[in-house]
């Protein structure tokens, strides 16, 4: 505990440090040196706790009304440290290079907020009392706004970011009602004192909406794949990778309060994470911006996570165990390979903007034979991302696979059939990623450069590179020695299902040999790669092996526009699902024996943003717009209405009492 | 170990089958029955060119791309003979493993920056984004129907007494399967395999490029993932279970080859479907899962 406290204030002095330095190249050095030495020192007590040392909390008086400094180190808690420190220290390594050498302005603010970024994350994981939690909720979402608009001269950005902030705080009310219901029951808000109450139901949906909007759940999303590819690459990273899974984190705890839920709420988180699942990722098909996508599909992660979660509810309210330690371990593994492989992604994509200064993907190609190593570590995170054996996202779309199939061939209807729901969805997902990534990278690194950006490109430094190629190891690491994985789960799984502790470790004890024979098959994947490699190899040495154009059919002149670009290769799609995305194109055909122009273009605005958000938020500024005559700007009338409310207020409390 | 064997050694035959049926069927003699193997050697012998806008991602997509089906393929079971690799869930791997041939082979075709790679890219993806839910949930539908869910449980012993309990639910998936079947392998109604250079082309366009032992192993990766399609098709279709593993097989085999001239009767009698016309067909082919699987839950 004491490591891990003294990592958060590492952090935090860190942070102010770099604030108070002058020079920005020493608060670049404060701050990732601090932001490491943090990491390092909190990541410590994590793996402890998850290898079976005791839960340790510490609590601290604190003289704020129902308040205390009570935090705390489960497994649970321990789990999602794991991936908020390991992400962080690496983002803040590439954040090194990437904040000084980039087009960005560096200042030294952005060190602060990112340290303080790091620490608030590490707060909402441990804190067990309600203020606490929120002040650290409330700390995390306001550093990361300050992020997200670091590159406050561009207006796009600054509309991302007032979107974000409005979003984050929209979220937090719901959690306030939350919390003042959790702790009516007692009078405390300590986590510990939370127990079932009445009106579960309520505030299950209370903590759906509150955490789901961190998460970015659909419909709540809205400002995820604006605020995404706003902030700095290495925040973007750290944003998707670890800070929207603090929502799942929460929604996690909440359940452990809850106690048994009502059986719509296993569908209800089925239903959330089919449609955060496909949207997502349609929506993520259909951008043209890398980080845009990016962001769209870390909505269809969060939907697989949701998932997964549904599958292990309705595995508990069905009384089937092996559906529900399926459901939450691919759910919690799912946490921690998306933490992997979009913070891998998203620091690739931050390395080819700096190279290239455009996030458009139809500006971009040939980047392979410019970044071949940034390339292929981006091309192991698209293939993981996909789910492809043998990387680390197959495995955790395997055990909600087998938890599924699993109930489809025992259980009854009312938990096949969810169950089934689940496996169209994850089956409808996987094909339509592989089409969202291959376009990513295809598009991005294959191909002839489409502008002179692309074609001028160069491989970033090693500080830059070093994150992204250990992230992409991570990705081969986790795929292959996944049988040692389920084993530290347990504690985590005993917890969030409430299931005794053996009934737990029987049930991933038997799926321990499938995900060995699975990792046996990945491995000989790997080894057969080799041997036909050897073999071609063979077969081609002392033959003519020639270079040439592309063949394109006897037309002798290819050029780099001809190639296919990344909206027409979604464009099936994308047209194929126009009902549920929107797509929107403009077409003027060339006319007439010499044409003159021709034109197309396409975009994909988020439907929810422009059919229920935007009129919403102008309904109600309408309607507020008829009290403006009270601000005016003259401040002594200010104040007079200051002293009227409290008049007003006096006389009630007199008459009350 | 025999099924997979038999994947390796016979899988071309079935190519030569089907095209000997289109021959018949046109009133020419047509090719030799072993013509897929002499083409095979052709190019197995032969040196490579490469385009110059190519990097290793060409090189590695047939490579990758071959050894991924191959290990599938040691996971299909055939006429009730245990597959070589068989465990629960395996009917996941198997379906993820096509996915990373599929996703090797789309890459290397975009690596040659060509407009009708390019677009044979993007169909392909396409339809196998459409295929993948009707190929899980109809052997979803299976193995609820024979309680197991690995392919060597659910096309084995079990089938036979599947069919006495739940027929019209397997026959929806026979059909959902023999859909996946056909937009999978590239035949017709969905793709046409004589054609390369029209503007409807998908499968035989990602592959322009490629030649000599890249070529072969595509053509006989090509030929290894239609013997599995056609293996769980047939598994099902073909439920002999007599207890006698050489029977069995043998009856299999024979399903194997009818398959395949049907798939030869198919391509002489329709003609390739208008491309925005195939998502209709592969989504029928979904439909009719969830079909099956709203008959299954339904009696149970």
């Amino acid at each position: 505990m004491r490591l891990l406290l003294l990592g958060v204030g590492l952090l935090v002095v860190g942070g102010v440090a770099a604030l108070l330095l002058r020079s920005v190249r020493g608060a670049t050095s404060v701050g990732v040196a601090s932001a490491i030495a943090g990491c390092l020192a909190g990541v410590i007590p994590a793996v402890r706790v998850l290898l079976g040392a005791p839960v340790e909390s510490l609590r601290l008086v604190w003289d704020v009304p129902y308040g205390a400094f009570f935090v705390q180190i489960d497994a649970l808690s321990a789990f999602f440290l794991l991936p908020v420190f390991g992400l962080s220290a690496l983002a803040a390594v590439y954040g090194a290079e990437y904040m000084t050498h980039g087009h960005a302005r560096p200042r030294a603010t952005s060190w602060f907020f990112f340290n303080l970024l790091v620490a608030s994350l590490a707060m909402v994981i441990i804190a067990r009392n309600a203020v606490l939690f929120l002040v650290a909720w409330e700390v995390m979402a306001l550093a990361s706004f300050f992020l997200v608009s670091y590159e406050d001269d561009d207006a796009a950005v600054r509309e991302a970011g007032s979107t974000y902030l409005i979003a984050t705080h929209l979220g937090t009310a719901w959690l306030l009602a939350l919390f003042l219901l959790l702790g009516r029951g007692t009078g405390s808000l300590d986590f510990d004192r939370f127990g079932p109450g009445g009106g579960v139901g309520l505030l299950f949906v209370l903590a759906l909406v509150g955490f789901g909007t961190k998460a970015g759940f659909m419909p709540f999303h809205v400002w995820l794949p604006e605020a995404h590819p706003a902030a700095p690459s290495h925040v973007s990273a750290v944003m998707s990778g670890v800070m929207i899974k603090t929502g799942i984190y929460g929604l996690l705890r909440t359940l452990t309060f809850l106690g048994p839920l009502p059986a719509w709420a296993g569908w209800l988180f089925v239903g959330v994470g089919a449609t955060s699942g496909v949207l997502g990722v349609l929506y993520a098909l259909a951008q043209h911006d890398l980080k845009r996508l990016l962001a769209y599909s870390s909505v269809e992660n969060i939907g697989i996570i949701a998932l997964g979660l549904g599958l292990g509810l309705v595995g508990i309210h069905a009384d089937a165990p092996a559906l529900a330690v399926l459901g939450f371990a691919g759910s919690l593994l799912h946490v921690v390979n998306h933490a992997v492989f979009k913070g891998l992604l998203f620091l690739g994509a931050g390395a080819v903007l700096q190279a290239t200064s455009t996030r458009e993907i139809d500006a971009l190609g040939g980047l392979l034979r410019r970044m071949p190593r940034t390339g292929l570590a981006f091309l192991i995170g698209a293939a993981a991302i996909c789910g492809l054996p043998p990387l680390n996202g197959f495995v955790s779309e395997l055990l909600l696979y087998l938890g599924a199939f699993g109930a489809t061939t025992s259980l009854g209807s009312g938990a096949a059939a969810p169950a089934l729901v689940a496996i169209a969805v994850l089956a409808l997902i996987g094909g339509l990623a592989a089409a969202c990534f291959t376009k990513a990278f295809g598009v991005v690194f294959l191909g002839e450069p489409r502008s002179a950006h692309a074609a001028d490109a160069a491989e970033p430094g090693v500080r830059m590179r070093l994150p992204i190629e250990l992230l992409a190891a991570t990705c081969l690491v986790i795929g292959v020695c996944a049988p040692f994985l389920l084993g530290p789960l347990a504690p985590v799984l005993v917890q969030v299902t409430g299931l005794p502790v053996d009934v737990v470790r029987s049930e991933l004890t038997r799926d321990v040999p499938t995900i060995m024979t699975l990792s046996g098959c990945g491995l000989a994947l790997l080894v057969l790669v080799a041997l036909v490699a050897g073999i071609r190899r063979g077969l081609l040495s002392g033959r003519s092996v020639t270079t040439a154009v592309t063949w394109d059919c006897g037309y002798i002149r290819p050029a780099p526009r001809l190639q296919y670009t990344a909206s027409s290769f979604a464009q099936p799609l994308t047209d194929l699902f126009r009902p549920l995305i929107g797509t929107r194109r403009r077409l003027s055909l060339p006319e007439g024996f010499f044409p003159r122009t021709a034109a197309f273009a396409s975009e994909t605005p988020d439907l929810y943003r422009e059919r229920l958000y935007r009129p919403v938020f102008t309904g109600i500024e309408r309607s507020l717009s008829a009290f403006r005559w009270l601000q005016h700007g003259r401040v002594q009338v200010y104040v007079l209405y200051i002293a009227f409310t409290l008049l007003a207020l006096l006389l009630w409390t007199l008459g009350a009492s | 170990m025999v099924p997979a064997l038999l994947a390796f050694g016979v899988a071309p035959l079935m190519l030569g089958v089907a095209n000997r049926t289109k021959a018949i069927m046109a009133g020419r003699v047509g090719q030799p029955l072993l013509q897929p193997y002499h083409d095979l050697v052709k190019l197995i012998r032969k040196g490579a060119v490469y385009s110059r806008t190519t990097t290793w991602v060409f090189r590695a997509g047939p490579v990758v791309g071959l050894a991924a089906v191959m290990i599938a393929a040691t996971l299909v079971p055939l006429g009730g003979v245990r597959a070589l690799v068989a465990f629960p869930g395996d009917v996941v791997l198997f379906v993820y493993l096509l996915a990373v041939a599929r996703f090797v082979t789309v890459l290397a075709a975009l690596d040659t920056g060509s407009s009708f790679e390019g677009m044979g890219a993007s169909r392909e993806v396409t339809f196998a984004a459409l295929a993948e839910p009707a190929l899980l949930l109809g052997l979803a539908a299976v193995a609820r129907t024979v309680g197991g869910f690995s392919l060597s449980t659910m096309l084995g012993a079990a089938t036979a007494r599947g069919w006495v309990a739940a027929a019209p639910a397997l026959a929806l998936v026979a059909a959902a399967l023999l859909v996946v079947f056909l937009a999978e392998n590239g035949r017709i109604p969905v793709d046409d395999p004589a054609t390369h250079l029209e503007l409807t082309m998908v499968h035989e366009v990602m592959v322009l490029d490629h030649g000599g032992p890249d070529l072969a192993m595509i053509l006989y990766g090509a030929a290894l993932k239609s013997w599995m399609l056609g293996a769980l098709l047939i598994g099902l279709v073909v439920p002999v279970r007599t207890g006698v593993a050489s029977l069995d097989v043998l009856a299999a085999c024979a399903g194997m080859v009818g398959l395949a001239v049907l798939t030869g009767l198919v391509e002489s009698q329709m003609a390739r479907l208008r491309l925005v016309h195939v998502p209709n067909l592969l989504v029928g082919g979904t439909v009719l899962s969830v079909l099956a699987l709203l008959l299954i839950l339904r009696s149970s």
